[in-house]
């Protein structure tokens, strides 16, 4: 279907980067999970590594403007998130699905998915329309009607990648999409998120090297708190060398970048 | 093209005459989708195997449409139904405020000589309802919901008034079964609900709702249950008071509004 085109989407855009931080903390209870994180995204798909407790979450979180950094800025699409000031313009083109998604059972897929359009304040009109073709873009066409509750664990992930696209967002955010989904449906996943990748600046924090490697543009690898390296998959690769941990390439690289970064902070 | 097409014009059209220059030929067609008459016209100057080609479509399209899935249905009013029903975590807290407005009523009935129970808890009555349709543990999708534009103040206020629109119309029984005007109660009572907001912001709304409770407690009702005497607070010559105590605490609410923007863990 043909989509209206505004004037405000043709307008030049007045910032470098979508989504840019510096110097950034975040709090997560009392301990800084994000302790100077200093990054800068451009359009196309990043991929965001880390292990556990490495504050991707917390990070994930301060972008999708739902927690307020303690210090440091951070500008989405070119305006001050930081601050205290009025978020609703930048969030009306953000995307986002947390680590827990949480739902209504007792909606169904379609209920759910509009009543998030509602809130991103999207004009009532094209709800139906826009909601009918984020389901048929996750792939769950033939369920749209069904009660959440009865859903399993990887379509719901997928309801909730839904409901992040459902606006079409400038910036779209995605903590650990790929859990819960059967080899197949990754395959669909990084087909939709190459696709997204063409004009949105898409973040997806992952465990898995693999995914970042099939489907990602760019790698962004922090370790606490701060960003440890960023760089394409085929640089990754190429850090690795054969007595690292891993059983391909990028997972070598993965372990090389990181056991490199803890001898140098050490 | 205002003028209907001639028969020469619509046999050339459709032959698919390379000598038809554009403009003509989008004359035609607009002036085709408008005129039910030289659609007509049309079909009758085409060929046999043209009709019997879109014959074949119409009948195949007509296949598959009937084979996939109707079209959906959207159903307005249900959807604005469930926006507004979406905090079901509220239901036990109205149920819980309707159980002890019953037992006050019943008290009230009771023991008529001391004073009103009914108009003691009313000031107070929303207070928890509200509480629970903004918490985070009760909103399962409650960080989705913090990262959408329309999160905040108003939402909050959506969800508030809700409560209301089920509690007031209650209160209003209960208080005249009681015999006590809702000139009494209603003003109070908004104003607690305000000064939850307004509070809420800083130390979340399920605290600010525990810190007014136990407030109105400890200064009228205890005393008011321990002296026998109904408070001065809420008889009807206090309602100015009231009423700039609403306009002030509303206020500071609206001022304080930044307050509901973000995730805060004292929710």
């Amino acid at each position: 279907m043909v989509r209206t085109v505004s004037a405000a989407e043709t307008a030049p855009q007045t910032y470098a980067w979508p989504v840019k931080a510096e110097g950034l903390r975040v709090q997560a209870g009392r301990h800084l999970a994000v302790n100077g994180l200093d990054l800068a995204l451009g359009t196309g798909v990043h991929g965001l590594l880390g292990p556990n407790g490495a504050g991707k979450t917390t990070m994930m979180r301060a972008l999708a403007t739902v927690v307020r950094p303690a210090d440091g800025r951070l500008e989405l699409l070119g305006q001050p998130v930081h601050t205290r000031a009025d978020l609703r313009g930048v969030r009306r083109a953000l995307g986002y699905l947390p680590q827990h998604f949480g739902f209504y059972p007792r909606f169904t897929v379609r209920e759910f998915v509009e009543y998030m359009a509602w809130l991103k304040e999207m004009p009532a009109g094209d709800v139906p329309g826009a909601v009918q073709r984020a389901i048929e873009r996750v792939g769950l066409a033939d369920r749209a009607d069904k009660k959440m509750k009865t859903l399993s664990g990887g379509m719901l992930r997928r309801v909730g990648i839904a409901q992040a696209i459902v606006n079409d967002p400038q910036i779209l955010l995605l903590d650990e999409p790929t859990v819960g989904l059967d080899p197949e449906q990754r395959m669909t996943f990084r087909d939709l998120l190459r696709e997204l990748g063409a004009d949105t600046c898409v973040l997806v924090s992952t465990h898995l090297v693999e995914d970042v490697v099939a489907a990602c543009t760019d790698v962004v690898l922090v370790d606490t708190g701060r960003l440890v390296w960023q760089g394409t998959p085929q640089e990754l690769a190429r850090w690795g060398a054969a007595g690292d941990a891993g059983d391909s390439p990028a997972e070598r690289g993965y372990s090389a970048l990181l056991r490199t970064h803890r001898a140098g902070t050490r | 093209m205002n003028t209907h097409a001639n028969a020469d014009l619509l046999a050339r059209y459709v032959a698919g005459d390379p000598g038809l220059d554009d403009a003509t030929l989008w004359s035609l067609e607009t002036h085709l989708e408008s005129c039910r008459a030289c659609r007509a016209r049309l079909g009758t100057t085409m060929d046999g195997g043209t009709v019997a080609l879109l014959d074949r479509v119409h009948r195949e399209l007509g296949q598959r449409i009937a084979a996939g899935p109707a079209p959906y249905r959207r159903r307005r009013w249900w959807s604005f139904g469930r926006r507004w029903t979406v905090a079901w975590s509220v239901l036990p807290w109205l149920a819980v405020t309707v159980g002890m407005l019953a037992t006050a009523l019943l008290f009230d009935r009771a023991y008529p000589q001391y004073p009103s129970m009914v108009l003691l808890v009313a000031p107070v009555a929303p207070l928890f309802s509200v509480a629970a349709a903004w918490s985070r543990r009760a909103d399962p999708a409650w960080e989705l919901l913090t990262a959408t534009p329309r999160a905040g103040l108003w939402l909050l206020l959506r969800r508030t008034l809700a409560v209301l629109a089920v509690l007031i119309p209650l209160l209003m029984l209960a208080g005249w079964r009681a015999g006590q005007s809702p000139a009494r109660w209603l003003l109070p009572c908004l104003v607690f609900t305000a000064a939850t907001l307004a509070l809420g912001g800083r130390i979340g709304v399920q605290r600010a709702a525990y810190v007014l409770t136990a407030a109105w407690a400890a200064g009228v009702m205890v005393p008011t249950v321990a002296e026998r005497e109904p408070s001065a607070l809420l008889q009807p010559g206090s309602q100015p008071g009231w009423a700039l105590a609403l306009a002030v605490v509303g206020a500071i609410a609206l001022l304080r509004r930044a307050d509901y923007r973000r995730l805060t863990s004292r929710n």
